[in-house]
């Protein structure tokens, strides 16, 4: 394992072949496209809306398992992460959109990636494929994301020295201060007050987040388009830094931490790169969280959301990216499906995690991937034989 | 002065009742070496079986027209909500803990997430606490003892100070005078070599996680008796703050050792107490982590803990 020092973009490999290297963002867009304009006007409004939360919550499974399935260390602060992001991009929207369309009415300013699942063609005013609030949303979102991977940063450069349960006990402490923190914020500035709106200059309304009442009708922009972009360029990035030199040092100081060092890995740099990197989505996954409901409310955000993604990730397997999201996907899904046992449903899900820990302890993929189980092998094998006898 | 020494007394009853949770959570990590994250709903389930079993022995909510319950039905709902919970903690180690002996850490962790959520959601069934709060009963009568310069010293407030007391005393000799004491400290240190000299490590695990049910099902008890009015549901995020806290009292203590943990449940105690009473009560909560982050920074041990040196 060398040391040199290589670049951790997310988006993989430095230099060679640019088509190489943008292959994976033509794929997160057609992805997207075709959950936003085939998937999306298919189905009525509450399958959509558990898709959008499956979605998010395979972005967030997926970066936490750079962290933890990767690096091995373990974070149990994630969502404070998320909810750095959602607040910084609910923020953002809701109070920049309320000077730059200069009217009271936060209304929908977005275009026709923004349009929701009810949204039907209007010939006489079509929308744009992008407009001013599509730009507002999408930095604000930048935003939350590089507060989150700031905040990620700060966090984790004194605390991944740490090890073990240490670091989980700090990155829970982190999680639970960012939650008082939120709900500490002043009260927010509702549309109703225009004039307040007005008045208040944009650094004191930063302060301003809805505190322990919540911050409220922040526009809905987050569409499938959208969270499903986000989703696949996560996917995307984790696949490309797994199999890469800097993934690889990640997964050796998960075997073995002394190992690793021994063999000249800088352990502290590539897991504090690993947890900015994971912050960095979980703030972007966040800040899409914030506008898919209109809404942040700290409370929600608690250690308890945070074992929500770690429940994911050790299901699917801890370091597989196919299971995080195949995890994320099944248990966004089950509750709902279940939603009509009503208060038999969390037991049942709880009784599920214990027996699935006792009975299948390495989750559903262990390590690997989905393809590089060997049923799947040998099935895709054969394939490929048959494939080239045709 | 006077509202210095109230928050003061304040601050080491809280305290007492963060050091009998932060014993049992620092027990199990210093045998098993994992977070038993299902601790803090012990601790409901102690404080919502005393609520039931005063209830069985006809102590009504709020005293009602009978006035407050005798001293020796007080010590019956204490005693009879620590046997329960205890059988309870013994079951919960048996059935969803032991099967996982050889498995890696985070497996435990999550079976311990998935046995909170379970005793969340039961707890909450119809026919078990339901979703409503419940009024408490009274146990004790509101009777101001003595004054001490302008403070009134409660009835409450010594009998919860006492009871966690003598229970720490009680573990205290446990711990350090008795066969089984010295079986535990055995485990701690390695439960192979333990084993190797003939104890049960099976036996040992499941007394550990009966005592520290116990003492979480007494801390329950005595959060009713400082606390009176409703109890909330058992899946309220208060209850599971509380248990948190607790929990960071260990740590600041040093998590395994049981004398850390008594000192940091009343360090953090009454640092919460202070700093609600002087600084913004808004942010009571980060006030305790940051404690813990920064303790954590600067003696990742707890301040008892002993520095364990990684061998290669």
């Amino acid at each position: 394992m060398s040391s040199q020092p290589v670049s951790v973009k997310g988006s993989g490999g430095a230099g060679g072949a640019p088509l190489r290297m943008l292959w994976p963002f033509a794929l997160a867009l057609a992805v997207a496209a075709f959950m936003h304009f085939v998937v999306g006007p298919n189905f009525n409004g509450t399958v959509v809306q558990v898709l959008l939360f499956a979605g998010i919550n395979i972005t967030l499974a997926v970066s936490l398992t750079m962290v933890n399935g990767f690096t091995g260390q373990f974070s149990i602060g994630h969502a404070g992460f998320m909810a750095v992001g959602g607040y910084v991009a609910g923020g953002l929207v809701y109070y920049l959109s309320a000077r730059f369309f200069d009217s009271p009415q936060i209304a929908f300013h977005g275009g026709i990636l923004s349009a929701g699942a009810d949204y039907r063609p209007d010939p006489d005013h079509p929308l744009p494929l992008l407009s001013r609030g599509d730009l507002i949303m999408i930095g604000s979102c930048l935003a939350g994301g590089l507060v989150a991977a700031g905040a990620g940063y700060v966090v984790g450069l004194p605390t991944l020295r740490l090890r073990g349960d240490y670091l989980a006990i700090v990155t829970l402490g982190f999680g639970e201060i960012v939650r008082v923190i939120f709900q500490g914020t002043g009260p927010q500035v509702l549309f109703t007050k225009a004039q307040e709106m007005r008045d208040t200059p944009l650094h004191q309304l930063a302060w301003k987040l809805g505190g322990a009442q919540g911050f409220n009708f922040i526009p809905i922009y987050a569409t499938l388009f959208w969270v499903f972009l986000l989703a696949s360029i996560t996917v995307a990035a984790a696949l490309r830094l797994k199999y890469s030199s800097p993934g690889r040092a990640m997964i050796s100081i998960r075997e073995d931490e002394v190992a690793a060092q021994a063999m000249g890995v800088n352990v502290t740099r590539y897991k504090v790169r690993a947890f900015v990197l994971a912050s960095f989505f979980a703030g972007l996954a966040g800040a899409l969280a914030a506008l898919s409901i209109g809404q942040m409310n700290a409370s929600a955000y608690g250690f308890i959301k945070s074992f929500d993604f770690i429940i994911m990730i050790v299901l699917g397997g801890m370091g597989s990216i196919s299971g995080a999201v195949l995890a994320a996907t099944v248990l966004t899904i089950l509750p709902e499906a279940l939603r009509q046992f009503d208060s038999y449903r969390m037991i049942a899900y709880a009784l599920l995690l214990i027996i699935i820990m006792i009975l299948r302890p390495q989750g559903l993929f262990g390590i690997r991937e989905v393809w590089e189980l060997g049923p799947v092998r040998r099935l895709l094998a054969r394939a490929g034989r048959g494939g080239s006898a045709a | 002065m006077s509202s210095f020494l109230q928050t003061l007394i304040d601050g080491v009853t809280v305290g007492g009742l963060y050091a009998l949770i932060a014993l049992g959570y620092t027990m199990v990590y210093g045998i098993l070496k994992f977070i038993n994250f299902a601790h803090s709903d012990i601790f409901t389930l102690g404080a919502w079986m005393t609520l039931t079993i005063a209830g069985w022995l006809g102590v009504q909510a709020g005293g009602g027209a009978t006035g407050p319950a005798a001293w020796y039905v007080g010590v019956g709902v204490l005693v009879l909500t620590m046997v329960f919970v205890g059988v309870v903690g013994f079951v919960i180690e048996r059935l969803a803990y032991r099967p996982l002996r050889q498995a890696p850490k985070l497996n435990v962790l999550i079976t311990a997430i998935g046995v909170s959520l379970f005793l969340q959601n039961f707890g909450q069934l119809k026919f078990i606490f339901g979703t409503d709060p419940a009024p408490t009963p009274l146990l004790l009568p509101g009777v101001t003892l003595f004054s001490v310069g302008g403070v009134s010293i409660q009835l409450v407030d010594v009998a919860v100070i006492g009871t966690s007391l003598v229970l720490m005393l009680g573990m205290e000799v446990l711990i350090f005078r008795t066969r089984m004491g010295s079986a535990m400290r055995a485990v701690s240190f390695s439960t192979r070599n333990a084993s190797l000299m003939g104890i049960n490590v099976d036996k040992v695990i499941s007394f550990t996680f009966v005592i520290g049910a116990m003492l979480a099902a007494a801390a329950g008890f005595l959060y009713t008796l400082k606390y009176p009015g409703q109890l909330k549901q058992t899946a309220d995020g208060m209850w599971v703050m509380l248990g948190l806290k607790a929990f960071v009292a260990a740590v600041v203590g040093g998590i395994g050792n049981v004398r850390g943990a008594v000192l940091g449940g009343l360090l953090i105690g009454l640092i919460e107490y202070l700093s609600v009473a002087y600084l913004k009560s808004e942010y009571r909560d980060a006030y305790v982590f940051a404690i813990l982050i920064l303790v954590l920074l600067f003696r990742p041990e707890g301040i008892l803990g002993r520095a364990t040196v990684e061998k290669v």
